[in-house]
């Protein structure tokens, strides 16, 4: 029992830090439906791995990063059609993984489990993946966070001062898909959204500074998934889903500060 | 010294020429005015004096180089109205992106104060710790200025830098614009920027700049006469 509690817990502060920066910079990069793609999409990557019996980590990864990519060429490419486009990926992506799952016969509960994700069974490999994870991010965001700022602000301003903004921003698609890989397992895919972006949505109308955006998201990510877990416990609910409620309900009390 | 340099310059996105035969050059610290009916080609010489266009032929040099190679002694001011104004992010910290280039990550202590002079130039430090959100039209354009003016460009190019502002905000802009000593080409819609103290024209209408030299000589063009010009600036060669 502490064992899970504790896998959990860890699993909580690893996440927000991924959290509080990717978070932060789906919020003012306004990229949340290209991350709702990429993480329905993912579930693709699910299905193929289990057909062919692979890494569910390694393959989720190689295909969500496909994904980016694609995702990240669709947006550049045809920027007035993106939010079909976006859509289209999303439901393929699926379609991907229900096929490989139907090829599959006995997993599909076990990878049904990874739309909801269960925080409580968090093993330590995925732990170890996590924090390499969070490592990759917090090395990018010391480099690139004027960079990335400035992005979500103005790309072509950025192209002028000799930076490769679409390569930027495929960049920052790929840390988005791994770190959807990273949360699989704990959140699910179908609740990614809102524990990426309600974080830093409440974050935001508190500060002027994206630093303190992100380290704000971060705690309240923190808070969220510490008594998400909590409340899931004594109440014998499932975990998640508790945890993104509290997270809206702290939307809505927020959005109510003028 | 040649600022720029356009020879037999031509462009197309498809079949048709958009900008045809254009030729110009101007010299250090001149200030251009680009002007033209909507579809004239404006943005895309913009586009192509900034690099991001390539022609289809002719020559083009700026200091001596093409626009991709020489991007670094460009400053730049977009119109200012299609980026998102609630980010968390002060005005300080939009002048410092114009010290952001390829290598360079993280600020120092000469790119603050550069910032920081920037800003007491263009006589907006009072709202250095404000968010954009909070600011007038004219108030965010002056910042945009200040981000291209960071970084110590040799030549400054602007769209439409007057448009969406009330005439008072017009004025001190256009001012402040008239007294920067730096190369300046500047696309505008609004007429009234011939009143300045240009050194160079360039009409540009239906594939061809009409007019380029000093001062105004009013080309013999019917829709410059008879549109741009009505009620303004009225003239004998026009034949109107
Ligand atoms: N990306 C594009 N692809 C194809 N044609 C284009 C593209 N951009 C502009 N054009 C065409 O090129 C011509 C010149 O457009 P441009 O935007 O340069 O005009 P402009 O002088 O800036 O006009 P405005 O005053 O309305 O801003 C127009 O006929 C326009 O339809
Ligand atoms: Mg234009």
């Amino acid at each position: 029992m502490w064992d899970l509690i504790n896998n959990s817990v860890y699993a909580s502060i690893l996440l927000s830090v991924a959290i509080a920066i990717i978070g932060s910079l789906i919020v003012i990069n306004k990229t949340t439906a290209i991350t709702g793609s990429i993480a329905h999409g993912s579930f693709g990557g699910i299905g193929i791995a289990m057909f062919l019996g692979s890494g569910i980590i390694l393959t989720t990864s190689v295909f969500t990063i496909v994904l980016a990519i694609i995702l990240a060429f669709i947006t550049i490419k045809f920027p007035h059609r993106q939010d079909s486009l976006i859509g289209v990926i999303w439901a393929v992506g699926m379609s991907i993984g229900i096929i490989f799952l139907s090829l599959t016969p006995g997993y599909q509960s076990d990878a049904l489990s990874y739309l909801f994700g269960n925080i409580l069974l968090v093993g330590n490999q995925d732990l170890i993946f996590m924090g390499s994870i969070d490592i990759l991010i917090l090395i990018s965001i010391i480099f690139l966070y004027h960079r990335f700022l400035a992005m979500s602000y103005d790309r072509e301003f950025l192209n002028i001062r000799g930076i490769n903004a679409n390569m930027l921003y495929t960049y920052f698609l790929i840390l988005t898909s791994l770190t959807i890989v990273m949360s699989v397992r704990a959140i699910g895919i179908i609740l990614i959204l809102a524990l990426f972006t309600i974080p830093g949505l409440i974050a935001e109308r508190f500060t002027k500074k994206f630093f303190s955006m992100m380290i704000i998201s971060g705690m309240l990510g923190l808070i969220f998934m510490i008594s998400g877990i909590i409340l899931s416990f004594y109440y014998n609910i499932s975990p998640t889903p508790t945890i993104v409620i509290i997270a809206g309900i702290a939307l809505i009390l927020s959005l109510l500060k003028k | 010294m040649t600022a720029v340099e356009i020879k037999n310059l031509y462009f197309k996105y498809d079949k048709e020429w958009i900008l045809e035969d254009i030729n110009f050059s101007l010299k250090d610290k001149e200030f251009m005015a680009i002007i033209g009916p909507n579809g004239g080609g404006k943005t895309t010489l913009l586009k192509i004096l900034l690099g991001f266009l390539t022609p289809n032929k002719g020559e083009i040099k700026l200091y001596g180089k093409t626009p991709k190679e020489n991007r670094k002694i460009i400053g730049y001011v977009p119109q200012h109205t299609n980026f998102s104004l609630d980010l968390p992010i002060t005005v300080f910290d939009i002048v410092l992106q114009g010290r952001l280039k390829k290598g360079k990550f993280f600020y120092n202590q000469k790119d603050k104060q550069k910032a920081k002079e920037t800003l007491e130039y263009l006589k907006i430090d009072n709202l250095q710790n404000k968010k954009i959100k909070d600011l007038s039209g004219g108030q965010r354009q002056k910042v945009l200025i200040a981000r291209s003016l960071v970084s110590e460009p040799k030549i400054l190019m602007m769209d439409e830098p007057t448009s969406a502002i009330d005439p008072t905000g017009q004025k001190e802009i256009l001012d402040l614009i008239e007294n920067f000593e730096v190369t300046r080409i500047v696309v505008s819609h609004d007429i009234k920027i011939l009143l300045r103290d240009v050194d160079k024209i360039a009409y540009i209408h239906k594939k061809a700049v009409i007019h380029e030299g000093p001062k105004l000589n009013i080309p013999k063009d019917r829709h410059f006469c008879e549109v741009e010009l009505i009620d303004f600036l009225k003239d004998e060669s026009c034949g109107i």
